[in-house]
């Protein structure tokens, strides 16, 4: 029998009894519901992770030299931390020899943050912002530019003049229904004129990246984000992936002969990439994978179950059914297929409404928690694919049994 | 070949030395079916039941038989033989030339779609399917395209004279419309053999007499008929009949014959 003909009898055959094939199908339906949804889920996050999270805070094919991680992710042990805190800080002494070890087109930007209220005459209760303190080429390797406004120039960044740029939030905050380019920021005393807004970094996790003021490392401000002659980090910017690795190496052998390190003593400062900010993560999502397919797989099993269930009743009601279509020529393998098709299209059927069901849940879930989705198109082929599988092992033991049936007692059942 | 199965009464000595040629050879062309010895034994719990005890039949080509017997006289499983719905225990079965007494399962299936037209008692259509989708299904199993298909079944249909009905179900058909459906699907694959297993079993005398008006003038149009019958109303329709009991060929007839045996006037 034609496929295409088996298939319209499958559906005629769903059709005629909708109920029941509707129950038939359930078990399948919910094990590839829960497959999309945990699938997309977790790719929903782990973009978020990659692009928006760990992405906004790393620049790409960049490192930090930093004297501990800024992104702890994990369980770590008491000694992990009673180590990080024996730590020594990274030193503004230490931005030369850096600086001059590394190769040829590497981009390089001291970095200093803190939380600092500042305050506006526009608003009358002060607020905290991020102040960040950088040098020349920062802007360069974080890939920001203003929406407004400009830069500082070289002589502001060389004489540390009283300048800042701001992100959306502190516009938003301090400047209501203004230009804040020109206006003036208070922290600590001191008015930093404002010369860029700079364009919206958006959030993750309901944490904005758009708090934030950049002052010149050698601006006043610099004393309150730092402590003397200490900065939090230096950030390495390689011009493609390939020389990440070794210039790594080059800072770490500086940085160890700096602090006098012995070849069996462990480095004592940290250079953080956003691989090894996401290898946590990677960790959990496997986890979270395996319980994605693992869950599912129960409710696909149970499924398989009940479809092969409901084909062996199908056979023994349609025993007569098979008998004359066996008195008309069909062969084994015709009345084999054609039970074949109809449980492969029965599950099918309900890995469709799964796959659906299943997008509808990670949207509800996204739109109701702060978990993001994403829709991912492979597991729309593996729920699918998987749907027909599952029908298909189910219906081959029904199928055998009504392709071996004797045609003179089929044509006599009633 | 046991010595008393030939002494089994058989017709004119034409088709005597039909079955007797078929030692291992095909028979000749004219003949549709011959079968040599035909045994068929079930076990039912160890208990031996002996269904056709040497069966020797030779039918021709444009023959119209009717196949009488009491109940239990192992008629129904000659013609489940002959339907290559059974195989025998023992015996030889040629059917258009074709040795069908030892074929596998797919052959036997192909030799039921493309030989063998069946009619049964209880029509045996699919309830859920239409008139014009039953009668299809005979050229689904032989692979024919869909469009040649419902033309073709079209066709058959209005041989019956049901061209108003094609897009009915069973249950929305009388007794007599259902059992011409069976008909036009039985033709639809130009069968060497109609096979009819009580035709008329379901059906009021008046419907009867339509429906064996069909066969007659499908026998006049040259095919072959094979109707098996306990009503001796029906057989007379038939031109040859032959007579089962207890698993032998008991008569073999001529109608002419046995219309005058039965005393009735045709």
């Amino acid at each position: 029998m034609p496929f295409l003909d088996a298939v319209r009898l499958a559906l005629q055959q769903i059709w005629v009894q909708k109920l029941k094939s509707f129950f038939t199908l359930l078990g399948v339906m919910i094990g590839v519901t829960f497959l999309i949804a945990v699938v997309s889920i977790v790719g929903g996050m782990s973009r978020y992770m990659t692009e928006q999270l760990v992405g906004k805070i790393m620049a790409v094919n960049s490192f930090e030299l930093r004297h501990r991680p800024n992104i702890n992710m994990g369980d770590h042990d008491d000694n992990y931390w009673r180590e990080l805190r024996r730590r020594p800080r990274i030193k503004e002494s230490d931005i030369e020899p850096v600086a001059s070890a590394l190769p040829d087109g590497v981009l390089w930007a001291a970095v200093g943050n803190d939380n600092l209220a500042a305050s506006s005459r526009y608003v009358s209760k002060p607020k905290g912002v991020t102040a960040f303190t950088v040098t020349d080429d920062y802007f360069t390797i974080k890939r920001m530019a203003p929406v407004s406004g400009r830069l500082f120039s070289p002589q502001e960044f060389e004489r540390g003049m009283p300048v800042i740029v701001i992100g959306q939030d502190v516009a938003d905050y301090f400047f209501p229904a203004l230009d804040p380019v020109g206006r003036e920021l208070t922290i600590r005393g001191i008015p930093y004129q404002i010369v860029g807004l700079m364009e919206k970094q958006g959030s993750a996790f309901g944490f904005s990246f758009d708090k934030f003021i950049i002052a010149p490392h050698k601006s006043a401000i610099n004393r309150y984000v730092n402590a003397h002659g200490v900065i939090d980090a230096i950030m390495i910017q390689t011009p493609s992936r390939e020389g990440l690795l070794s210039t790594q190496e080059t800072v770490r052998q500086v940085m160890r002969a700096r602090h006098g390190l012995r070849p069996s003593q462990k480095d004592d400062f940290s250079l953080e990439t956003s691989d090894s900010a996401l290898e946590f993560w990677n960790k959990i999502k496997s986890y979270l994978v395996i319980a994605g397919v693992a869950l599912p797989a129960i409710g696909l099993v149970v499924g398989a179950i009940v479809i092969m269930n409901i084909m062996l009743v199908a056979v023994a009601e349609r025993t007569r059914e098979i008998g004359i279509r066996k008195s008309l020529g069909a062969r084994r393998r015709d009345i084999m297929s054609q039970f074949l098709v109809e449980s492969a299209t029965l599950s099918t059927v309900g890995a469709a409404l799964g796959v659906a069901t299943g997008f509808a849940f990670a949207k509800l879930i996204a739109a109701v928690t702060p978990l993001p989705a994403a829709v991912e198109l492979w597991s729309v082929f593996l729920g699918v694919g998987i749907g027909a599988g599952v029908g298909i092992i189910a219906g081959a033991y029904p199928a055998s049994r009504a392709s071996r049936l004797d045609p003179i007692t089929a044509l006599r059942a009633e | 070949m046991s010595q008393d199965t030939i002494e089994a009464p058989l017709g004119a000595t034409a088709e005597r030395q039909a079955v007797l040629a078929t030692s291992g050879e095909a028979p000749g062309k004219d003949w549709v079916i011959v079968t040599r010895g035909i045994k068929r034994e079930y076990d039912m719990g160890g208990e031996i039941v002996r269904a056709l005890r040497g069966v020797d039949l030779a039918i021709q080509r444009n023959e119209y038989v009717a196949i009488m017997g009491p109940s239990g006289s192992g008629k129904s499983t000659l013609m489940n033989v002959i339907g290559c719905l059974d195989t025998p225990t023992e015996g030889e079965y040629w059917l258009n030339g074709s040795r069908v007494s030892s074929m596998s399962d797919d052959e036997l299936a192909r030799v039921r779609n493309k030989e063998i037209g069946f009619v049964f008692q209880t029509f045996n259509l699919l309830p859920r399917a239409t008139a014009l989708h039953n009668v299809e299904l005979p050229l689904v199993y032989a692979g024919v395209g869909s469009v040649e298909r419902k033309r073709r079944a079209r066709e058959a249909l209005s041989r019956v004279q049901l061209d108003g009905r094609m897009d009915h179900r069973p249950n929305e058909l009388s007794g007599g419309q259902r059992q011409r459906v069976a008909i036009a699907r039985a033709l639809v694959n130009n069968p060497s053999i109609l096979l009819a297993d009580e035709p008329t079993g379901n059906l009021d005398s008046t419907t009867s007499q339509e429906i064996m008006r069909v066969f007659e003038s499908l026998a006049d149009q040259g095919q072959t008929v094979i109707m098996v019958t306990h009503e001796p109303d029906i057989a007379r329709h038939a031109r040859r009949v032959v007579v089962l009991r207890d698993g032998l060929i008991a008569s073999d007839e001529r109608r002419s014959a046995f219309v005058e045996k039965l005393g009735v006037t045709v």
